[in-house]
Formats: C-alpha cells, structure tokens, sequence
C-alpha cells in the first residue's frame, strides 16, 4: 500500500467503530426474547386465588388470552393495573399469575384496586414463573387459542404497549382462533 | 499492642461483601459441589444482565441457585442442567455458548484474529529485514545528480 493512502487507515478504523457505536445506541441490551415462544404453554395444577379449587392448564386453553404476571411486592405491577383493569372491562380475557405472593395481600390488593382477571393462579413458590422464564414482574404473556405462548411483554402494560404491540397480536390470534 | 492495633487495622480491610454469604448449601459429595461452583459461575442472572448466578443477589437467581442445588442432588448432568436452563430462559443464561451458526463468529473470531496478527507481524518483519539489508543505496545517476547540486550550491556560496 502506497505510505500516503496509509495514512488514511485511522480514519477508516474510526469510521467502521462509529458504525457499529451508532448501531449499539439504538439496541436494547434489556431486551431478551421468550425461550417460549411458539412453544406450549407449561403444564401446572396450582390453586385459584382465594377458592378451594386447582387450576390446570387446560383451563386456560381453547382463546386466546393475557397471562400477566403481578405480585403486591412489584411496584410497576401498581402502575400497570388500572390499565388492566380497563383491558379487561372491554372483554379481553386476562388471567393473573399471582407471582410469590401473600394471598391476603392479594386478595385485598384486588378488592381495593378491581379486579380484571378470570381467575388469578397462586404461583407462591414461583414454579409456573421458572417454567415460564419469568425473571420479574410485570410480564404479560400472550396465549393464543391452540395454548402456544405467542409473545411475551416484560415490564408495565400501558396504552402505548397495548395499542401498538398487544392488541393487535391479540386480535391476530382471535382471528386465527375462529378460522382455526 | 502494636500488633493488635495492626490486626484491627487489617481487618477493616476485609470487605464487608466477603462476609455477606448468600446461602449455603449441603452437597451430599464434594464433587456435586465441585459442579455447583462451577455451573453458577457460569450461568447468566436473567434479570442483572451482567452477572453471573453466584454473585447476583437478585430473587430469581436465589431460585436458579436452589434449581441448580435440586437438579444437581436428583443426579442431573450438566448438559441436562445447562438446557434445562436454556428451554427456559434462552441462551442468554449461559455465559459460555454452544456453538452454532450464530455464535460461530464469537468462538471462531480471536482465533482468525490471532491468525492474521501473525501473518501481519511476519510481513512487516520481513519487510524490515529486506530494507535493512540493502541500505538506501543511490543509483548511479542520483550520485551523479547530486554531486552535481552539491557543486552549484558550493559555487553559489
């Protein structure tokens, strides 16, 4: 190489690393996709939240539906739920995953703050949580019909997240679920 | 007295995390042991992004470290632990991938690095060498221009 073009080679380095720097700003190292997804949903036989009674996975499958993942212990999950509250009262289905949690503190949470789910599952030892690689609260997940985990959101659901990424899966997945 | 004072001193030295065990579990042999240090080490925290399992406080690595503890008593092997973990949380748990089409640049690029570091120091080497052994030696016809500059110049003087 000619000595003058080498010259140039710093100049090169420096842009080829601003590349890949501008690239990392727009990455989210948070982000970190579901090992489930397109998978089925675990298998679990766990109480309901204040009744007598188990429930299993095959309660939950046959629509599609939100999994949301809460405990009184996770301040986001406080932010989140009059949100949930209102997604719930347009028909959606929802069922809570109560995470680790006391179930009077629970209970009193839902008399208090309205309660959106079709039932909520006591996770108290966070078994259904480690198969579902849950790793905190606030997650919602999104089961469709046939009981595939489709997607999985982590952290608060609000109305952006809910207008622009949920909704519109789940619709998908009702759609697909009556063609189906 | 002196060396008491000293021995205080020293031990306010001792970091205070040191002493902060998180939990402490019996193996039934030391070789289960063995394997729980290393795997914890070697498993990602899913919630702390840069820390291993053993030294991360958050909840859910207590559990991963509990799971490990069971699976590894139940007589579980590594290979089975280790996807036990990734059907789960992903790859993202392990801090040593397998190798596959997408992790194969990460375990294939120091060596290929390494490569062309010594292809690279061996070219410059024998280039150096070939410079040093012929010295800038000037044509017949730079001498003689030369000469000839020299010349004018002490004329012009």
């Amino acid at each position: 190489m000619a000595p003058r073009l080498k010259l140039f080679l710093p100049l090169l380095m420096f842009f080829v690393m601003a590349i890949f720097l501008f690239r990392g700003l727009s990455l989210d190292p948070q982000a970190m996709p579901s090992a489930l997804i397109d998978r089925p949903l675990p298998d679990f036989s766990l109480p309901v939240l204040g009744q007598e009674r188990l429930i299993q996975r095959e309660d939950l499958v046959g629509e599609a539906a939100l999994l949301n993942v809460w405990a009184t212990w996770c301040v986001s999950c406080r932010v989140e739920h009059p949100y949930l509250v209102q997604i719930g009262a347009s028909g959606v289905p929802i069922y809570g995953i109560n995470y680790k949690d006391e179930d009077v503190a629970a209970q009193r949470w839902l008399t208090e703050l309205g309660d959106p789910y079709r039932a909520n599952i006591v996770d108290k030892e966070g078994t259904l949580g480690l198969d579902l690689g849950v790793y905190g609260a606030p997650e919602t997940y999104l089961v469709d019909a046939a009981g595939l985990v489709r997607y999985r959101h982590v952290g608060v659901v609000d109305e952006r997240v809910w207008q622009t990424i949920l909704q519109p899966l789940y619709q998908q997945l009702v759609a697909e679920g009556v063609g189906g | 007295m002196i060396t008491r004072v000293m021995c205080l001193m020293l031990l306010l030295l001792v970091p205070g995390s040191a002493i902060a065990v998180i939990e402490t579990y019996e193996f039934s042999n030391p070789e289960l042991e063995q394997r729980y240090r290393q795997l914890s080490q070697e498993l990602r925290c899913p919630k702390c992004q840069n820390q291993n399992i053993a030294d991360s406080n958050a909840p859910i690595s207590q559990d991963l470290r509990k799971l490990l503890y069971q699976r590894l008593e139940a007589g579980a092997d590594n290979e089975e632990i280790l996807e036990y973990m990734v059907a789960r949380y992903g790859e993202f748990v392990r801090y040593r991938p397998r190798y596959d089409g997408v992790t194969a640049v990460l375990w294939l690029a120091p060596v290929f690095l390494l490569f062309a570091g010594i292809v690279l120091a061996l070219l410059t080497l024998r280039s150096r060498r070939k410079s040093e052994a012929q010295p800038d030696a000037l044509s017949a016809a730079d001498e003689e221009h030369l000469s000839s500059l020299l010349d004018k110049s002490e004329n012009n003087s």
